[in-house]
């Protein structure tokens, strides 16, 4: 091993990168999250069980993985065609629309909470021709799942993105001169090319709408057992005082979490593997 | 199926690519299209393909207008540069694709196509990488794959853009001999875009000579070779050199050398430049003819069986390029530094305007 490691490279420093990333990862990641993990283990398994297995905290389970799974999905297939229309199409505004997809990424959201539920509640501007629909979005499920669909839609378009750009043309060329119509190109060629970067942005989408906070407390209205997402119950276990109730809950959503993205790692690393 | 191209032009905003272009390529025929980069070869071969459409002038395939006809439906096989072949997908989904992706009334049965791609993966000798992935293979495989998947959709014409292009040299030599008797067993007619002049000479039927967008000649490996019809095709097809000479009376002189031009009569004293390939060119020790330049000889370089010279003459700014078997040389006892004698013993004369006056 140290044999490896000694080997000559164009670029030396393997011993300090390799340092610094543990250090990194350990001051801003690993330490944080065993000291959670241990603080966890002060509880008893009963305490620990019935905190995490409160009714009002199973129907949050439900709300927050559910909401979060249909969002990234949404995201999956308008992001893949936000991608699309700004890779392929030459338009004016075309740079101004890149621009505003990163959007979410920047606006602080808190701020993209009250804008949604200003434009959403039943007297904003898209809430009232909704309510003539009888579709109500501020303080329900949907108003939760619209919140997380716009906070998650970067991740697809800009892991996406560079794939598309990099796809060769002449695979197009290639699969028409073969006889195929524009569809079947589509999903027989271009599908397959861009699969693993769909999954890792659905990966990142789906995580990154599990763990927000900021701008579902505005929309959601937080009613208990309809409204309520688990990161909020967590906050407000914290703010009783209630740290074990807290961290019994957070370290379900930690394992729940890492383990869905380990299985959409591995779904893309079974896509990626066929690949060169 | 022969292919018809009636005064195809092609631009892209003010870069013309195809300039009025009339060609027919003959049943079963191997054609080359070559010329160097922007002469408009690449885009005649696509145009023919359907993957470019002609600003002006028609494509027909066995006397049917195809000009309009989308790419999927002209029935041609299109062999890539870069092979193109879809990586996700094996060998054999790769070569299978254009049979399955038919609609399923003329798809043809699981057996047939297994049976049909596994007798193509014979034809170019690669039925064993059948069930492995494309970035597997070496460079002149994947060409190979790229052929029979072209192939199996029994194309009417086959095309290939550049097929060569991104191989090492000897693979290259391997791949254009197999591509000919290829072509000798399965007889489709093919065009193959190229800018490499050996390779043109030695694979084809039929040489056409394109620049800027215009075919500069059409005609067999043979006549190009021997009678370019200008100074363009003769620089392109070969290394050659150039000597200013005078016309009169049928006669081209450079310096003591006179060589004869009948096609001149009548000319007095005009200017000529004469063109004189490098193994044209006589390379003499001692002075014995009165009409041979003096020269000195500035680097010898040793190619295999062949020597290059480079000689200095009083009568030419640049240097004069000979080129003459080892043996030859040996035998002339000459080394880098002596003096040498030269004489064109053919040489083609054409006037400074480039018109042509023998062709």
């Amino acid at each position: 091993m140290s044999i490896t490691l000694a080997k000559r490279r164009v670029i030396p420093g393997f011993g300090l990168t390799m340092g610094f990333t543990l250090l990194y990862m350990g001051l801003v990641f690993l330490i944080p999250v065993g000291a959670f993990l241990l603080y966890t283990t002060t509880m008893s398994w009963e305490t620990f069980w019935s905190a995490i297995t409160q009714r009002q905290v199973v129907a949050s389970y439900k709300l927050s993985f559910g909401g979060s799974l249909i969002a990234a999905t949404i995201n999956l297939v308008f992001g893949a065609l936000v991608a699309w229309v700004l890779v392929r199409y030459r338009f004016p505004g075309r740079r101004v629309v890149d621009a505003l997809v990163d959007l979410p990424f920047a606006l602080p959201t808190a701020v993209a909470g009250i804008a949604l539920v200003t434009l959403y509640a039943s007297t904003g501007w898209v809430g009232q021709y909704l309510e003539i629909f009888g579709i109500r979005v501020a303080y329900t499920q949907l108003g939760v799942v619209v919140a997380l669909t716009y906070i998650g839609l970067p991740f697809v378009v800009r892991t996406v993105q560079p794939v598309l750009e990099d796809l060769e043309a002449e695979w197009e060329e290639a699969s028409a001169s073969l006889g195929a119509g524009r569809l079947t190109t589509l999903r027989r060629v271009i599908f397959p090319a861009l699969l693993p970067a769909l999954l890792t942005g659905y990966a990142l989408a789906f995580a990154r709408a599990l763990g927000e906070y900021g701008s579902v407390v505005f929309i959601s209205g937080n009613l208990p057992f309809r409204t309520e997402i688990t990161p909020l119950l967590i906050v407000s276990k914290a703010e009783q005082y209630d740290y074990h109730g807290a961290a019994a809950i957070g370290t379900v959503m930690l394992l729940a979490a890492f383990s869905m993205l380990l299985v959409i790692n591995g779904l893309q690393w079974w896509a990626g593997r066929r690949h060169a | 199926m022969s292919i018809e191209i009636d005064h195809v032009n092609k631009h892209f905003r003010d870069f013309v690519a195809v300039d009025n272009v009339s060609l027919t390529f003959n049943e079963g025929e191997l054609t080359a299209l070559l010329g160097p980069s922007g002469s408009g070869k690449t885009t005649l071969l696509r145009i023919i393909a359907g993957l470019e459409q002609p600003d002006t002038g028609r494509i027909r395939f066995h006397g049917e207008d195809t000009t309009d006809k989308h790419v999927s439906q002209r029935g041609v096989g299109f062999v890539f540069q870069h092979y193109a072949l879809f990586k996700h997908m094996t060998v054999f989904q790769n070569v299978a694709y254009g049979l399955t992706v038919r609609p399923r009334q003329s798809r043809p049965s699981k057996a047939d196509i297994n049976a049909k791609v596994m007798h193509l993966l014979e034809l170019v000798q690669l039925d064993w990488t059948a069930h492995r992935y494309p970035h597997q293979l070496s460079g002149g495989q994947r060409q190979r794959i790229a052929l029979a998947r072209a192939l199996a959709v029994e194309p009417k014409v086959l095309l290939l853009d550049e097929p060569f292009g991104a191989l090492d040299a000897k693979v290259r030599a391997e791949l254009r001999r197999w591509l000919r008797r290829l072509h000798d067993d399965i007889h489709v007619t093919s065009v193959f875009v190229t800018h490499d002049q050996e390779e043109a000479l030695e694979v084809s039927d039929r040489v056409v000579v394109m620049n800027k967008g215009r075919v500069e000649q059409d005609g067999s490996p043979e006549q190009v070779y021997d009678t370019p019809a200008n100074p363009f095709v003769y620089r392109f097809l070969g290394n050659v050199n150039l000597f200013h000479a005078r016309l009169h009376d049928g006669v081209a002189r450079i310096g003591d050398i006179q060589l004869p031009a009948p096609e001149f009569h009548g000319y007095h004293n005009e200017r000529g430049e004469a063109y004189v390939r490098p193994h044209e060119i006589e390379v003499l020790a001692t002075r014995q003819h009165d009409d041979a330049l003096h020269s000195q000889i500035e680097l010898v370089s040793v190619i295999g069986p062949t020597v290059r010279l480079e000689l200095r003459t009083n009568n030419t700014e640049t240097l004069v390029h000979a080129e003459l078997s080892k043996h030859h040389f040996h035998s002339l006892g000459l080394k880098q530094g002596s003096d040498a004698w030269i004489r064109p013993t053919h040489s083609r004369i054409f006037l400074p305007d480039e018109r042509v006056a023998n062709g």
